[in-house]
């Protein structure tokens, strides 16, 4: 198949509906594939419910829930994202080149989020299977409730990191503010490098997996115990 | 939810542009805050034997310069302007003259605001016809500070929406909800001899800040001491004569971004509220942390 040229559409002229339901219903297989939304203007819901293996850029900064529910799509932002962005994304791919606010990821299943500039509060809160990929920092409470899909932060991350956490993996390269209830430092074992490494290949990121450290769930939280399996 | 906006420039020839500027700002927050909207505006410095006070009263015909005769006969020069429902005072009277006046002569008339640079205009309806009455679009001035109101805490009234002024100057608007508003109130009336005009929780923070300030605290010591006794969720604005900061509750319940240039720095509760600026896109963009306060100017 011949790469198609871009298909432009203008965010403040065509109108978010028009527009996200347009991307919502090209078919598999179609050679519509090359999408530009320009003048985003931080316009809330863009790219939303994309279900086919489509190429979106957006111009500038996007607003909330940015590519939400986004299933086999790529989403690339020329901006910063506000809350949300690739929230319940089930698969594919969504890349900020700037910075994300709070919310990031949040309840993703699958597909990877790379964020190259720093993610707010709360990322990938409740993830459950997604990858993120963060080049900065990231916030207070971020991987809160994660149940699975790994988190590489290349900085920092803020306050109660992995709070209440499930099986998801946790790797950070700089500063942890504070540890969440019931999150732990655990040994990097060679499998932990190879994710490491094949994350941050995806991510087209630059880190040696080795400066990494990694949390986990130590489970010792009232969840966790067998004995308390009858409460459910 | 509220949509909170603020604008302050660093360049000063930007400041017959402020409401061309900020008047957007204040309009695209419209469907986080559609039931009344307030602006504080600071420009035209009155001289220091002089006050600028902002009133308001329900009804749009309500004789101003009857107000301005009566105090210039009773305590100087008093001039009126009028601005849809409201009014800005400049009298030669102090604050305390013109309050007590009002209150024995004019009931109906609110005080919005008080100081020799703040202007206050606040009402209920869509932002866009608030903006309208108040001439906001040709205002000049060297910062303005305003908000979208979607009434949580206490009533849809004119009253009750923000900004909220206290104290000489001062204003704050909010985003968020306050816990412990009740046991401050009654502390503040009590102990610093504040007068609450509503129930309002945001009311309560700026008489708080009023007080400390009065205390001799700056607007960024103040807000700072803010974190510890006030409890709830919060992102606060909030401007002075020559100052503005902002801070957000330590978990960072409520949204807030901000950008700078060389030109000015903005503040909104999203950011479309700021995509209209000039520059823009070539801005420092940036979430501001929790409870970190940030000021420009003399805060």
């Amino acid at each position: 198949m011949t790469k198609s040229s871009n298909l432009t559409l203008d965010v403040q002229k065509d109108g978010l509906r028009a527009i996200n339901q347009r991307l919502q219903s090209i078919p598999h297989g179609s050679n519509e594939t090359n999408w530009v939304l320009a003048n985003p203007q931080g316009e809330h819901a863009l790219a939303c419910g994309l279900m086919s293996p489509i190429r979106v850029e957006i111009m500038g900064t996007a607003g909330y829930y940015c590519a939400g529910m986004n299933k086999e799509a790529s989403v690339i932002v020329h901006g910063n994202v506000s809350t949300g962005v690739a929230e319940n994304m089930m698969s594919g791919y969504v890349r900020v080149k700037g910075n994300a606010s709070q919310s990031a990821g949040a309840t993703a299943h699958g597909g990877l989020l790379v964020i190259e500039g720093d993610a707010a509060a709360r990322c990938g809160i409740s993830m459950k299977g997604i990858d993120i990929v963060v080049g900065g920092n990231v916030g207070h409470m971020s991987a809160f409730m994660a149940q699975a899909g790994a988190l590489v932060v290349l900085g920092d991350a803020g306050d109660a990191l992995g709070d209440s956490l499930y099986e998801a993996k946790l790797f950070v390269r700089g500063k942890v503010k504070s540890l969440g209830a019931d999150c732990i430092e655990k040994e990097v074992r060679p499998e932990h490098l190879e994710l490491l490494a094949k994350l941050l290949a995806k991510a087209e990121m630059k880190a040696d997996p080795k400066s990494f450290k990694r949390y986990g769930s130590a489970r010792k939280l009232y969840n966790f115990n067998i004995d308390n399996a009858e409460a459910y | 939810m509220c949509g909170i906006v603020g604008l302050y420039l660093k360049n000063k020839k930007l400041s017959p542009k402020l409401g061309e500027l900020f008047t957007p700002m204040l309009i695209e927050m419209t469907n986080r805050g559609p039931d009344s909207a307030g602006v504080a505006i600071y420009r035209d410095p009155v001289g220091k034997s002089e006050i600028k006070v902002t009133l308001a009263h329900t009804d749009p015909a309500f004789d101003w310069s009857a107000i301005a005769g009566q105090l210039t006969d009773l305590h100087g020069k008093t001039a009126a302007h009028k601005i849809g429902n409201h009014c800005v005072l400049v009298s030669k009277a102090s604050e305390e003259q013109v309050r007590a006046f009002l209150a024995s002569q004019a009931p109906g008339v609110r005080v919005v605001g008080a100081g020799h640079v703040i202007e206050i205009f606040k009402e209920v309806g869509l932002p866009r016809q608030v903006a309208d009455m108040y001439e906001l679009e040709t205002a000049h001035g060297s910062h303005a500070i305003g908000h979208t109101r979607m009434a949580t805490e206490s009533a849809v009234t004119t009253a009750g929406s923000h900004p909220f002024a206290t104290g000489q100057d001062l204003c704050l608007v909010h985003n968020g909800s306050l816990s412990n508003h009740n046991s401050w109130r009654e502390w503040l009336r009590k102990n610093a001899k504040i007068e609450f005009q509503t129930e309002n929780d945001t009311e309560v923070a700026a008489a708080y800040l009023t007080w400390k300030l009065r205390e001799g605290h700056s607007l960024k010591q103040a807000l700072e001491s803010s974190l510890t006794d006030l409890d709830g969720f919060y992102t606060f604005v909030a401007g002075t004569a020559d100052g503005f900061a902002v801070l957000r509750d330590p978990i960072a319940c409520k949204p807030a971004v901000m950008a700078e240039t060389d030109d000015w720095v903005a503040f909104g509760s999203e950011f479309r509220a700021l995509a209209s600026l000039p520059g823009v896109d070539q801005a420092r963009v940036w979430e501001p942390e929790p409870a970190i306060v940030y000021s420009w100017g003399k805060a």
